[in-house]
């Protein structure tokens, strides 16, 4: 038995060295610059200090901070709204097209995500598709505004990370008992009744977990507010890739990247737990 | 039951709808690079000359050949390591730490991982290049194999290894023999994955690229073209990356779905 | 087996491509902006010296000093930056001191680009194009002559979302400055302050900040007026002739794009004689040519085709002219008060 483990530990033990060295001591290195004063022309004075955290909570980053999430929160939220009833629609199919269906729906997921985003540059500008497309309509006069906003910046989100949120709820969904439902609208519930006392708070470990990984994704995120936002978008991401290049401010570049890895943290803590509740209940209902 | 139906025809044609969302600006590319002017605001004739252009930019050219010496090296290390240790893991008792340690590389926001990364070559005062970028490749690809592997072992029988140990074959020969042959498809489709990956990976090769067109990857040159102006030539590439992000996806799933079906 | 020699294959071909993209032959890595020189001036290098040269793009100064202090400047050789940054690099002690005997041609210079203020003498940075910062419009869609900063800072409403200003630091903030009557390299907190209240308030009007892509902006209509450098509202003006460029009534900023090889740059040698090679008469005027960017060759200038300045009438101001302008020059600390503020703006609504 023992020998087994040892074995166990043996096949683990690269890949596991790799995370350590490439992920677990890097992430240590930015969390100890985050201790330290920049220098004059950028750099790191090795001078113990708090500031650069005490700097994250001023007024204006901390407004970025609050912004960012409310952005990310708002594009998480329309996708799981989105998300559901797509998902929901998957589990009709015959069981022999679900995988296809789901296919369908994760395959631009996994393709490139620079490109993804720059489609929507093509659409949204004002020149663009739509802007054109309402203009021939007669639905506006003059184009309006739909790039280099948050508006941009949110749709931009939710069109690449849907896909995710779809499949987590869809697995959630799918593991569920049909019967459960069946036996409830048996009952004489009416639908809507049924969706809110059996079905939703089933399938909620799997919004929860679609959800808290696109809000964690989405407000770290560089590429989206950078390239639809037009500058005028500033989210943390943001914020940490200046620190590195144009402030050259790798201090609080580090304190940014703590405290944003903090947040995830604890996100992922609370959907653990909620998880975990989910599970506790279902198992007294079976009792 | 006239309401569920309603509400089953409301599902099914909203699902149309979010699939029109996924694949409307895909097309509009794809249509776009078609267009002799190339440009999104009127159709002026069917023309492949932007993917002309393409194949006879030097510097396009040698940022495809960068990505695949990129992706091919961290997706043949990542599959190796990542195999490995998604059967160690699988044979360790449950830990909440290596769940966690296997799951972080997938959800950390890469902006963090490569400025931590950077942070750590730069202290170590090493020099930057292609292989900086395979190093840092490896630890989300890693996370994505084992993850694949590990779903594949757990859906198999482990008595099977244990008749085998028993009958007193060598660790090797089981593995040859027995493991192998149930994981491989997994291995294989953690692999696509990984090289998917890869290749469509753009902050962490940015920032920890060596200088030089000899360590600029195509997602760091696509970044360039975007920010540079919307030049007609990235609705051809954007086509191609998408076609080849599509095949290696679907090849993946075949694979790995293929197999488990008796 | 056969899966086996697949394996062996891949690995390979990954060894081939690993060993293709490692040439040992001495090779200079050049760091420039993208468009910034003519696309086949390291091909003409080569030629005329036989050193390789290769090109690495950046696309702002910020991205090249991060990516310079990351490595110390490990693995370049020749770097373009601004000279503020260039004064920052020397500073830090990562730009080598030039050795003038290897720069002949810098007799080509006007006399102005041998004394400025950033680097008199040009010892650890050699001008490459100056020029200034002004408004680039389209003047088929913008009333009259946008004279004056106040057109980015408040906007008449026909203006309101069309316009696009700098985003990096120096640029966003000297609008503020100008507009004030202030200095481009203001020191005082209380006129930074006041520089950024009125850009946050200024930001009700724009469509983005764009540093990279707003002449393409201007022709496609997107904008109408655009804060831009003058060389890179030529290439607007190339495309559509109702583009033009005016340098505000409240002056502007001189800046000055320079080349610098880093101190642990491992081809100091041919670096110079690539630095050298630019300033040649006739290579300078191929550059000013192709990037439409006035460069302070004087040899080159000189020889430049009165149509050209005709067309682009910005690429004949004198270098006495563009001495009147303030030149942008090094902060030191108060670049960390100018971070902030551009911080505060970018998050403000």
């Amino acid at each position: 038995m023992r020998s087994r483990r040892l074995h166990a530990l043996l096949l683990a033990t690269p890949g596991l060295a790799w995370l350590v060295i490439f992920m677990i001591i890097p992430c240590l290195i930015v969390f100890f610059y985050s201790f330290f004063e920049r220098g004059t022309y950028g750099g790191i004075d090795y001078v113990f200090t708090l500031g650069n955290f005490a700097r994250a909570l001023e007024p204006i980053y901390l407004t970025i901070f609050l912004d960012s999430a409310r952005i990310a929160g708002i594009a998480t939220v329309i996708a799981l709204l989105l998300a559901y009833p797509a998902a929901y629609a998957i589990t009709l199919a015959p069981p022999g097209r679900q995988s296809r269906y789901l296919l369908l729906v994760m395959l631009p997921f996994w393709s490139n995500y620079l490109i993804r985003t720059y489609a929507w540059i093509v659409l949204l500008n004002r020149e663009g598709l739509i802007n054109r497309g309402l203009g021939g309509l007669g639905v506006i006069d003059e184009p309006i505004s739909l790039l280099y906003n948050e508006f941009a910046v949110i749709v931009g989100l939710i069109y690449n990370y849907l896909p995710f949120v779809i499949l987590s709820i869809y697995a959630s969904l799918q593991r569920l008992n049909p019967e459960i439902r069946e036996a409830s609208e048996d009952l004489g519930a009416p639908a809507w009744r049924t969706f809110l006392r059996v079905t939703l708070p089933l399938t909620l470990p799997g919004v929860a977990a679609g959800g808290v990984f696109m809000f964690v994704l989405s407000i770290g995120n560089f590429i989206t507010p950078d390239l639809l936002g037009g500058g005028r978008v500033h989210m943390v991401g943001t914020l940490v890739y200046d620190q590195f290049l144009s402030a050259r401010d790798w201090p609080f570049g580090a304190a940014l990247s703590m405290t944003l890895i903090a947040i995830m943290l604890l996100l992922l803590f609370l959907q653990a737990v909620l998880v975990n509740r989910a599970q506790r209940d279902r198992g007294t209902a079976h009792a | 039951m006239p309401d569920r139906a309603g509400v089953h025809l409301a599902a099914r044609v909203h699902l149309r709808l979010v699939y029109a969302f996924l694949y409307i600006p895909i097309l509009v590319l794809m249509v776009l690079s078609l267009n002799r002017a190339g440009l999104p605001t009127a159709w002026t004739g069917f023309s492949l000359k932007w993917y002309g252009v393409l194949a006879e930019s030097p510097a396009i050219v040698s940022a495809v050949r960068n990505t695949l010496v990129v992706a091919v090296s961290a997706t043949v290390i990542s599959s190796i390591l990542g195999t490995l240790l998604a059967m160690g893991a699988e044979r360790l008792n449950r830990s909440s730490t290596l769940d966690a340690l296997l799951f972080a590389p997938m959800i950390i926001p890469d902006i963090v991982l490569a400025i931590a990364l950077l942070s750590f070559f730069t202290l170590l005062n090493f020099t930057l290049g292609l292989h900086s970028i395979i190093l840092s490749h490896v630890v989300f690809n890693i996370a994505f194999v084992c993850a694949i592997v590990r779903t594949r072992l757990r859906n198999f029988d482990h008595s099977i290894i244990e008749a085998s140990d028993d009958l007193g074959a060598g660790r090797f020969t089981t593995f040859r023999r027995i493991t192998l042959p149930v994981i491989f498809p997994g291995v294989l489709a953690g692999a696509l994955l990984a090289f998917t990956l890869s290749i469509d990976e753009f902050i962490i090769a940015f920032f920890t690229a060596g200088p030089g067109e000899s360590s600029t990857t195509l997602p760091m040159r696509i970044y360039a073209m975007i920010r540079f102006g919307v030049t007609p030539e990235i609705n051809a590439m954007a086509t191609i990356v998408m076609f080849v992000s599509f095949a290696l996806v679907l090849l993946s799933q075949r694979i790995d779905r293929g197999s488990t079906q008796p | 087996m056969k899966r086996l020699g697949g394996a062996t294959a891949v690995l390979m071909l990954t060894g081939t491509l690993i060993a293709g993209s490692a040439v040992a032959a001495e090779k200079i890595v050049i760091s420039n902006w993208d468009g910034y020189m003519p696309a086949d001036l390291l091909e003409r290098f080569t030629a005329a010296t036989g050193i390789e040269a290769e090109l690495a793009l950046h696309g702002t100064n910020e991205e090249i000093m991060g990516k310079v202090m990351a490595s110390g400047g490990k693995g370049y050789d020749v770097i373009f930056v601004s000279s503020p940054f260039a004064e920052a690099l020397n500073k830090l002690g990562l730009a080598a001191t030039l050795d003038p005997a290897a720069l002949p041609n810098m007799a080509n210079f006007y006399p102005e680009a041998m004394e400025l203020k950033h680097d008199p003498g040009n010892t650890f940075s050699v001008p490459y194009a100056w020029g200034t910062t002004g408004l680039c419009y389209r003047s088929d869609l913008v009333d009259g002559e946008p004279d004056s900063w106040s057109y980015l800072l408040t906007p008449p409403e026909a203006l309101s979302g069309k316009i696009t200003m700098l985003s990096t630091d120096r640029w966003l903030l000297a609008a503020g400055f100008l507009a004030n009557g202030y200095s481009v390299n203001e020191t005082d907190p209380a006129k930074i302050e006041q520089a950024k209240i009125d850009l946050i308030a200024a930001k009700r009007g724009l469509l983005a900040y764009d540093d990279t892509t707003f002449y393409s902006k201007l022709v496609s209509g997107e904008a109408s007026l655009v804060q831009a450098w003058d060389g890179w509202c030529n290439y607007g003006i190339g495309e559509n002739s109702d583009i033009k460029y005016v340098i505000p009534k409240e002056g502007t900023d001189l800046w000055v794009d320079a080349m610098v090889i880093p101190a642990a740059s491992a081809h100091k040698a041919p670096a110079h004689q690539f630095i050298n090679f630019v300033l040649d008469a006739e290579n300078g005027l191929w550059v000013a040519e192709n990037i439409l960017y006035k460069v302070p060759n004087k040899a080159a200038m000189e020889a430049l085709d009165p149509s050209l300045i005709e067309t682009y009438p910005n690429l004949g101001m004198s270098p006495a002219d563009l001495l009147k302008e303030e030149q942008l020059l090094d902060v030191g600390e108060t670049q960390r008060a100018y971070a902030r503020a551009v911080s505060e703006i970018m998050a403000a609504k």
